[in-house]
């Protein structure tokens, strides 16, 4: 009989889980409406709402692109639950597949994901001139930008998904923290606010991939916001720590 | 024969309870083995540490002759295992299911294609292949998911409870895959609460508490009870039981319109021939049975199964 080798080789899972998710995505209608139709509606709506205020279309675009790519990964992530609850998992995890490539072809399928949809709404953005990019060097930045906070929100919905055995806990989740997150994340208001509001934005490291964002696609006011650098360092941290952390939570047991 | 599969003093304890209490066998290479058990005997928590979904706490495992605490990757490289509830994705198309585990077990290519075409034409599933999972049957999908497992040609095949949720005909069906899977040198390790289902196997464990109350083949377990009952349909069973006791110094047992009485020592046809000679008149109808293996888990645990 063969000696089998301790491990199949990753790179085989890790498509073939980022495969399914996308293949479950596009089967689910009502999730690309949920993760696309709603940040629209809303980017609308405060735009139209704020204008007075000085902040419309321009100042809204950014934060809808991220919120964009944080609804696909919540919904992508929610189904590590579901696949848990209806046994995909255990098949998964008895199978001689490295941990790390169970977690990285999740995150990269629902990153990949995120990114469709992205993609979809930067064309609109351009489109009715809510953002400009002014040369492909913007557009690989502007594009690498929204990949690494992609990453970096999947894996931070895997890593709250993984231990959670309903996704009541993670809708609990959602809203007492991951749309806190994205509020004070620069997307909804401007940079500048005193006190300890301004404290939790610049703690949070979302806001340095809105920022990052903004400066590329020159959507609204850029005046207060961290330096460019920074904002780089802190989006390729934050993606490179939520992927590590979730290989991490999927090393464990269970 | 070399063992498929050895457990050694293995415990496990859940926060206050101790579901496994040193539990030591082994599971020869291609048998159908059965884990027979009440709920509560353990038997699903030996499941999950064998199919290594559980890290093992105390005592050893190996599976083919890999140490399982050591090497759980290699240990999960020889083992196709079928969970209660399907591992299927129910969004995914059969075939679709069939090439994403494959992937899983380091398949590509055209071994992946060829694996999957015989898989789905073993199992007569080829012209189901584009069905979405969650179109089909029960006695379906656990054909898939046997497609499935056996894919990668495990060395071992772990079932828990395989014949949940199966009718008659399915359940029938699931045990000719079984036997096939093993005509082929497969291990089939099955965990089941049903008696019926256990005596299927080639051999069987009894778990009871935690412990190994029995290990044996099902025949060797049941005439190690005892000899054959043979039940005497009769209007007047307590008149009949007393007259056997009183001419052929037989304990008898007057039931409900019956008398039950063991035949210790003699076979039971010879003693069916005794008694309906002597008492024919009063004998509407005489069956002779062997001890199930209801009979052997009372024997052996003192207790009744359920």
């Amino acid at each position: 009989m063969p000696s089998p080798a301790n491990h199949a080789p990753p790179t085989g899972a890790v498509l073939a889980l980022a495969w399914r998710e996308l293949v479950r995505f596009f089967r689910q209608r009502n999730r690309v409406i949920g993760g696309l139709v709603q940040p629209v509606l809303f980017w609308l709506l405060f735009s139209e709402g704020l204008k007075q205020n000085e902040l419309g279309y321009a100042h809204f675009f950014p934060g809808t692109l991220v919120m964009i790519l944080l609804f696909t990964a919540i919904f992508a992530t929610i189904s590590v639950i579901e696949d848990r609850n209806e046994g995909f998992l255990q098949g998964v995890l008895v199978a001689p597949t490295p941990r790390f490539a169970i977690a990285l072809g999740k995150v990269l399928g629902g990153a990949a994901i995120a990114m469709l949809q992205g993609v979809l709404f930067l064309a609109l953005g351009l489109a009715t001139g809510a953002a400009t990019l002014s040369g492909p060097v913007d557009a690989v930045l502007v594009l690498t930008a929204m990949a690494l906070v992609a990453v970096a929100l999947t894996g931070l919905g895997f890593v709250i998904a993984w231990r959670m055995d309903s996704t009541q806990g993670f809708h609990a989740i959602m809203s007492v923290f991951l749309l806190p997150m994205w509020l004070l994340s620069g997307a909804f208001f401007r940079r500048g606010a005193e006190g300890w509001l301004g404290g939790v934005v610049a703690a949070n490291p979302l806001t340095y991939g809105v920022a990052a964002l903004r400066w590329r696609l020159e959507a609204g006011d850029t005046s207060g916001l961290p330096a460019e650098p920074i904002c780089w360092a802190v989006t390729a941290a934050f993606a490179a720590a939520m992927l590590g952390a979730s290989w991490w939570v999927a090393g464990r047991k269970g | 024969m070399p063992a498929a599969i050895t457990i050694h003093d293995v415990r496990h304890r859940y926060a206050e309870r101790e579901a496994l209490r040193g539990v030591s066998f082994e599971v020869q290479e291609g048998e159908v083995f059965a884990l027979l058990g009440p709920n509560g005997s353990g038997k699903t928590t030996l499941f999950r540490l064998l199919s290594t979904l559980m890290p093992l706490e105390s005592g050893a495992i190996w599976v083919g002759g890999r140490e399982l605490k050591k090497d759980p990757a290699a240990v999960r490289a020889l083992l196709g295992v079928v969970f209660q509830s399907p591992s299927l994705d129910k969004k995914l198309r059969v075939d679709e299911n069939l090439y994403c585990h494959g992937r899983l077990y380091g398949l590509r290519g055209a071994t992946l294609r060829q694996r999957v075409d015989e898989g789905l034409e073993r199992f007569g599933l080829t012209d189901r292949r584009r069905d979405f999972v969650e179109q089909l049957s029960g006695g379906l999908q656990r054909r898939v998911e046997l497609a499935k497992c056996l894919m990668p040609r495990p060395q071992v095949l772990l079932l828990d409870e395989p014949s949940t949720g199966l009718d008659p005909s399915a359940r029938a069906e699931l045990w000719r895959s079984l036997a096939a899977a093993r005509a082929e040198g497969v291990t089939v390790v099955a965990t089941t609460h049903l008696l019926e289902e256990a005596e299927r196997a080639d051999r069987l464990a009894i778990l009871h508490e935690g412990r190994l109350a029995a290990l044996d083949t099902p025949a060797a377990l049941q005439s190690a009870v005892g000899g054959d009952t043979i039940t005497l349909r009769t209007d007047r069973p307590a008149a009949l039981a007393e007259a056997i006791g009183a001419e052929l110094g037989l304990a008898a047992t007057p039931l409900d319109a019956a008398v039950r009485v063991e035949s210790n020592g003699s076979t039971g046809a010879d003693l069916a021939a005794r008694l309906y000679s002597r008492f024919r008149d009063q004998i509407d109808e005489l069956s002779i049975g062997r001890p199930t293996l209801e009979d052997v888990f009372v024997a052996r645990t003192g207790e009744r199964f359920d």
